[in-house]
Order: structure tokens, then C-alpha cells, then sequence
């Protein structure tokens, strides 16, 4: 009973503190936490326009946070997925410039299998450094996402650049035929379905295959691992590798569904926002579903928090952080005894007169 | 190129060695301090970012670069012990925690800043060394930091307060054999959570620096993940405050290459030279990272090596 309900229970009171925290705090901007609140759930869940809004921000969300929950299973925490969506993203832009493709459905995969390769490489690259270099994967990981947003930027603002471009440096837009439309004329494109399925695929891989297994098996514990044979470094790259698709592939439906060409609005922080989602989700890919979706909901209020109560656009930013500080937090409360707690604290209250009843409490008092 | 011209790139990258390194001597020096105690906080990168706005706004309200670079080390310090307390609960991961703590700082930053975006804010006088020099350009490169002699000699205290005394010897105790200083019945959640602290209130300088000497103006794009280089920085000084002074150098210095070509003309590749302190970085690390051994001088409680 206790096993099953803590791991749901303890992130959605996380993300209820946050929530309370957050509305203490624009309280102090002078702004009522109750429109506040409601503005949050109508900006993300209120309408079908909404809903809309927060699905086409969650697709992104679930790829990217796939890059974080993938090779976290394997032991490394990786947190450079900004920088295989921003390269996934330039592949797909590169491919379809150069690259005569054909229009429709085989085109569209195309460019999208350039954009996942561009970024099992680029996670790969870490893994590897880790496992034959010895050097700490979060750090070049991150090193690397900045490295990537460098090398995009050059490109996008000079030998890529759309000389049609003024203002706002891009490349090539992609041809009509190659872009990514809306499921059944809404404005949510097939990118969710592409999330969903890699969420789902994945999450049955890791549960049920051999090789997912194995993976688990190295991250879980190493030294077991090498005692039973297992190539751990192989399967460390071959995790990162499949992150790395992930986010370029997230990379690669951003440039196609949405913006079009790259340009500088494809890093927008969902690398990060992924992190956050994948560990709420405990690296657990069918989980990462509901969270991508909770916090693309958040990402979707965000400006309608801007235009109606002039809140800064980055509240939600602080939102995102406090819930990321209590969802940590909340970890340490994971392996209370409650039953032992709530009898100290019994004692500690006097010598209770009645007979020890069994105080009503929903869970976890089943032994 | 022109004779001039060279000078006046050579007197950029020195320049930018010394103005853009400061700040990485000073994140430097705050890792160092936080990771010789057996943490790492991945969390400085927010710290710099919160404490920069927070430098500038005390700077704006208050009305002296002082009291703004005091506001950037108390919020900078503020933030970090915030991650040595949540790293003192049980079973929550200092990576983790840093990585939150990068959100959380920067996006507090980003919040609060809003309003100090426009503003001229008064900014921390600066020591001209250059008057020997008849060149504009070595005057303007050598205009330094009044930080940057603090930073020195804050490098200098903690490898003196390292090497030769009693909060040294626990801070280190702590992080390299946590179970010999709890024999000796130290708390090493306080010694850390303490360290942390400092460490963040050093970092906190750096933000100071960035917002009230170069660039010296408060935006959302100040940090470009210093926070984040100087755990590399400190890899890289193998944790001695003295050799991050070098380190901060070097990695301001290969900062600067973008920005001083830039200014004798040279427009091409702008952004790729930005990149070169990550690339740096990153050879860094594969060059004295071996598979499979620790770093030399490392900390031995580090969750991360």
C-alpha cells in the first residue's frame, strides 16, 4: 500500500507547496494568489485554446526530459539536452537545405532522423568521455551544450544565414512539404504523438527487455554489472546515445512544426525544463508523460500571467525552481517510518489514557 | 594586421583576462571552498546570476557600488546555504540540488531584476595602471577591478587558512574522511552547510563584479554559465585557491579572443570564439582526467569525481 502511494503522493504535495510558496511570493508583488492560481489552471488546462497551447510546449518537454531519464537509469546524470535539441534542430535545418528531399511523410522523416542523430551523437560524445576519459559527464555535458549553442549561433547568423533574414537572423526556411502540420487542423502538431510514443517505447523497453534490464542493472549497481558480464561502457554510450535522440529529435520538431527555420527562439530552455520534469518523474518515461504535460501547462500560463496581472515572464521560471528545490526536498522524506514517528510523538504528548485505537490514517500503516 | 592593430588585440585579451577572469576567480574560489568541504555546487551558476542582480539593484537603490557588492554577497551566501541545507537532508543528491538551485537562482533573478533592466547603477571606481602606456588601448585594458586585489587576496587567505589553521584542517577533515572528523565529534553537515555559505558569499563578489564593473549593467544574459565553468576551473586548479588565480586568468584571457578581435575588425566567427573557455575546458578535462583513478588533490568525499 505505502509502496505504491508515496511515490505519486510525495510530488504532488512537492508541487502543491510550490504552488503555495509561489503564491506567498506574488502575494508580496501585490498580487492576489487566488487569480493567480486560477489564471495558472485556466492559462493551462481552461479551454481547449489552452489545451492546445500547453500540448504543443509538452511535446519538447517529454523528448528533452527523455534525455535526462534514459541515460539516469544508467547512472549518469546528463544535463546538456539544450544542446542536442539545438543541434538536432540545426541538422534538420542543414538536411533540408541541402539535401533534395522528397515532399510528405518520407521527407518529414528524414530530417527528423537527422536532427535525433545529430544529438545521439553529441550525448553519446559525453558518455564516452565519461566511460573512457574518466571525465564527470555533467560537467561536459553542459560544456557541450554551450559548445553546441556557439556553433549554432555561428551558423545561423553566418554561412546557414537566410539572406531574406533581416532582423532576426534564420536559415532557409524548410519547404511547405517537409514541415510538420497540426493533428486533425489543431494547432498540436504531430510532435506529441512522436513524444508519447518514445515515452511509451522506451518505458516498456527499459521495464521489459534484456537489454533495458541490463541498463538498469549498470546504473543500479556497477559493481554487479561487471560481475556478471555485462559491457558496461557500451551500454552507458547506448544510453545516452537514445537521450540524445530524444532532444535532437525534439530539436528537429521544433524546427519543423513550429518555427520553420532555426533561428535563436529554438533555445528557449527546455533542455532545462526537461531536467526538472525527468526527475519529478523519478527517470521513469511513462511518468514523464503527465509531468511534460503539467509543466508545458505551466509554460502555457506563463503569458497569460504576463499580460493580465503584469507578473515578470520569468515566474514561471521561479515557479519551475521552487517546485525543483520542495520535489528534492520531499526525497528526504521518502523513507520516514510514520507509524514509528507518529507513536514518538504520542509519547512525547503524555501517556495517552485511551486504548492505542487505530487512528484513522489512509495509508501506510499496513506493515 | 598592423602593428597597432596588434597591440590592441594583445592588450584585449589581457584586458579581458583581467576583467572577465575576475569573476571567474572569484566563483573559483567559492567552488574551491565548497568542494574541499565534500560538496560540489552546481547551484553557483545560480548564485552568480541572483547575486549580480542583487549587486545591482543594491547598487541602484542604495546609491553606492558598495552597498550593492555587500547585497550581492549576502544574497549570493543566502542562496548557497539554502543548497547546503537541502544537501544535509537525508538521501538528496548534491548534483540534483545544484541543478534546482541554478533554476531557482535564475529565475529569482530574472523576477525580481525586471525593474533594473533599464537603469544606470553607480559602479565600482576602477584602478588605472595604465598611465605609463601612451596607447588608449593599454590604458583601457589595464583599467582594473577594485575587486580583483580583494580576490587576490582572498586566494591568498584561503590557502593560508588551508595549510595553517584549525577551520582549514576541519574544512578539509570534513572532506576528505567525513568519519574522522565525526569521531572527533564535528558535525559535518555544520562544517559543509558553513562552507557552502562562504562559498557562496565569495561567488557572490563575482556577481558583484559583473554587474558593477564589466559589463556593468544588470540583463538577462549577464552569466554565460561562468558558474557552471568554475567546477571545471577548480578540476583544473586540482582544488588549490592559488592555482585558480592561473586558471581564472587563462579562462578570462580565452574569453576575451571573440571580443578582442571583434573590436580591431576581425567579425568573423564571433561566436565560435566565444566558445573557446568551454572547448578549453573540455580538453582540459581529457587531458588530466584518467578512467578509472582520482584526480590528484581531490577531495575524497566528493559525491562526483
Amino acid at each position: 500500500m505505502r509502496n505504491s502511494l508515496t511515490p505519486v503522493a510525495l510530488p504532488v504535495l512537492a508541487i502543491a507547496a510550490a504552488l503555495l510558496v509561489f503564491g506567498v511570493m506574488v502575494a508580496f508583488a501585490g498580487v492576489n494568489p487566488l487569480e493567480v492560481w486560477t489564471l495558472l489552471f485556466q492559462g493551462a488546462f481552461g479551454s481547449w485554446f489552452a489545451w492546445q497551447n500547453t500540448l504543443q510546449r509538452a511535446a519538447p518537454l517529454m523528448l528533452t526530459a527523455l534525455c535526462v531519464a534514459i541515460p539516469a537509469r544508467a547512472g549518469l546524470v546528463i544535463i546538456g539536452g539544450e544542446g542536442a535539441l539545438v543541434l538536432g534542430g540545426l541538422a534538420c535545418a542543414v538536411v533540408a537545405r541541402s539535401v533534395p528531399l522528397p515532399d510528405g511523410m518520407v521527407g518529414s522523416v528524414v530530417v527528423c532522423v537527422a536532427g535525433a542523430l545529430a544529438g545521439a551523437l553529441w550525448i553519446a560524445l559525453a558518455g564516452w568521455l565519461r566511460q573512457f576519459r574518466g571525465i564527470n559527464e555533467t560537467i561536459s555535458s553542459l560544456l557541450l551544450a554551450y559548445i553546441a549553442i556557439g556553433f549554432f549561433k555561428h551558423l545561423v547568423e553566418g554561412p546557414m544565414r537566410d539572406p531574406a533574414s533581416l532582423n532576426k537572423p534564420a536559415t532557409n526556411s524548410l519547404s511547405e512539404g517537409l514541415r510538420i502540420g497540426g493533428i486533425a487542423g489543431s494547432e498540436v502538431h504531430w510532435g506529441l504523438v512522436l513524444g508519447v510514443v518514445a515515452c511509451v517505447v522506451l518505458g516498456i523497453w527499459l521495464r521489459w527487455s534484456a537489454s533495458g534490464f541490463a541498463i538498469r542493472v549498470v546504473g543500479g549497481n556497477l559493481r554487479t554489472a561487471q560481475l556478471v558480464g555485462l559491457p558496461a561502457s557500451q551500454l552507458v554510450i547506448v544510453a545516452c546515445a537514445l537521450g540524445g535522440a530524444c532532444a535532437g529529435l525534439a530539436g528537429a520538431v521544433e524546427v519543423a512544426a513550429v518555427h520553420t527555420n532555426a533561428n535563436a527562439s529554438l533555445i528557449a530552455f527546455y533542455g532545462y525544463a526537461g531536467i526538472l520534469v525527468s526527475f519529478i518523474a523519478r527517470h521513469n518515461p511513462i511518468a514523464i508523460i503527465p509531468v511534460a504535460i503539467l509543466f508545458g501547462g505551466f509554460g502555457a500560463a506563463g503569458s497569460l500571467l504576463q499580460r493580465r496581472l503584469g507578473l515578470p515572464d520569468a515566474s514561471v521560471l521561479v515557479l519551475q525552481g521552487i517546485a525543483f528545490v520542495f520535489i528534492l526536498a520531499s526525497e528526504a522524506l521518502r523513507d520516514v517510518d510514520w507509524k514509528a514517528l507518529r507513536a514518538k510523538l504520542a509519547q512525547l504528548a503524555g501517556p495517552a489514557p485511551q486504548a492505542p485505537a487505530p487512528s484513522p490514517v489512509p495509508e501506510g500503516n499496513t506493515p | 594586421m598592423t602593428p597597432d592593430q596588434w597591440i590592441a588585440l594583445f592588450a584585449g585579451i589581457v584586458g579581458g583576462a583581467l576583467r572577465v577572469g575576475t569573476p571567474f576567480l572569484f566563483v573559483s574560489l567559492g567552488e574551491c571552498l565548497t568542494e574541499k568541504s565534500g560538496r560540489i555546487n552546481l547551484g553557483l551558476e545560480g548564485v552568480l546570476v541572483l547575486s549580480a542582480m542583487a549587486a545591482f539593484a543594491g547598487a541602484y537603490l542604495g546609491e553606492s557600488a558598495w552597498i550593492g557588492v555587500l547585497c550581492g554577497a549576502l544574497a549570493g551566501g543566502l542562496l548557497a546555504a539554502l543548497h547546503g541545507v537541502l544537501c544535509s537532508l537525508p538521501r538528496v543528491n548534491d548534483v540534483a540540488t545544484g541543478i534546482a538551485l541554478m533554476l531557482l537562482g535564475t529565475g529569482l533573478a530574472f523576477y525580481l531584476g525586471k525593474p533594473f533592466i533599464q537603469p544606470q547603477a553607480p559602479q565600482i571606481p576602477a584602478l588605472e595602471l595604465g598611465g605609463w602606456s601612451s596607447s588608449p588601448a593599454v590604458q583601457s585594458a589595464l583599467q582594473i577591478n577594485m575587486l580583483l586585489p580583494l580576490g587576490l587576496a582572498l586566494a591568498v587567505l584561503l590557502w593560508w587558512g588551508f595549510t595553517r589553521t584549525r577551520w582549514g584542517l576541519l574544512v578539509r577533515m570534513a572532506g576528505d574522511s567525513a568519519n574522522a572528523a565525526r569521531a572527533l565529534g564535528y558535525s559535518i553537515n555544520g562544517i559543509r552547510i558553513l562552507a557552502t555559505t562562504v562559498g557562496g558569499m565569495i561567488a557572490g563578489l563575482g556577481g558583484a563584479s559583473l554587474t558593477l564593473f564589466y559589463p556593468g549593467s544588470w540583463n538577462e544574459g549577464i552569466s554565460s554559465g561562468q558558474g557552471l565553468i568554475a567546477v571545471a576551473l577548480v578540476i583544473f586548479a586540482r582544488w588549490s585557491p592559488l592555482r585558480c588565480i592561473g586558471a581564472a586568468a587563462l579562462f578570462g584571457g580565452a574569453g576575451a579572443i571573440g571580443p578582442a578581435l571583434q573590436s580591431v575588425g576581425v567579425g568573423w566567427g564571433y561566436h565560435l570564439f566565444n566558445t573557446v573557455p568551454y572547448v578549453l575546458t573540455l580538453l582540459i578535462l581529457v587531458l588530466t582526467c584518467k578512467p578509472g583513478s582520482v584526480a590528484q588533490g581531490s577531495p575524497g568525499e566528493l559525491s562526483s569525481r
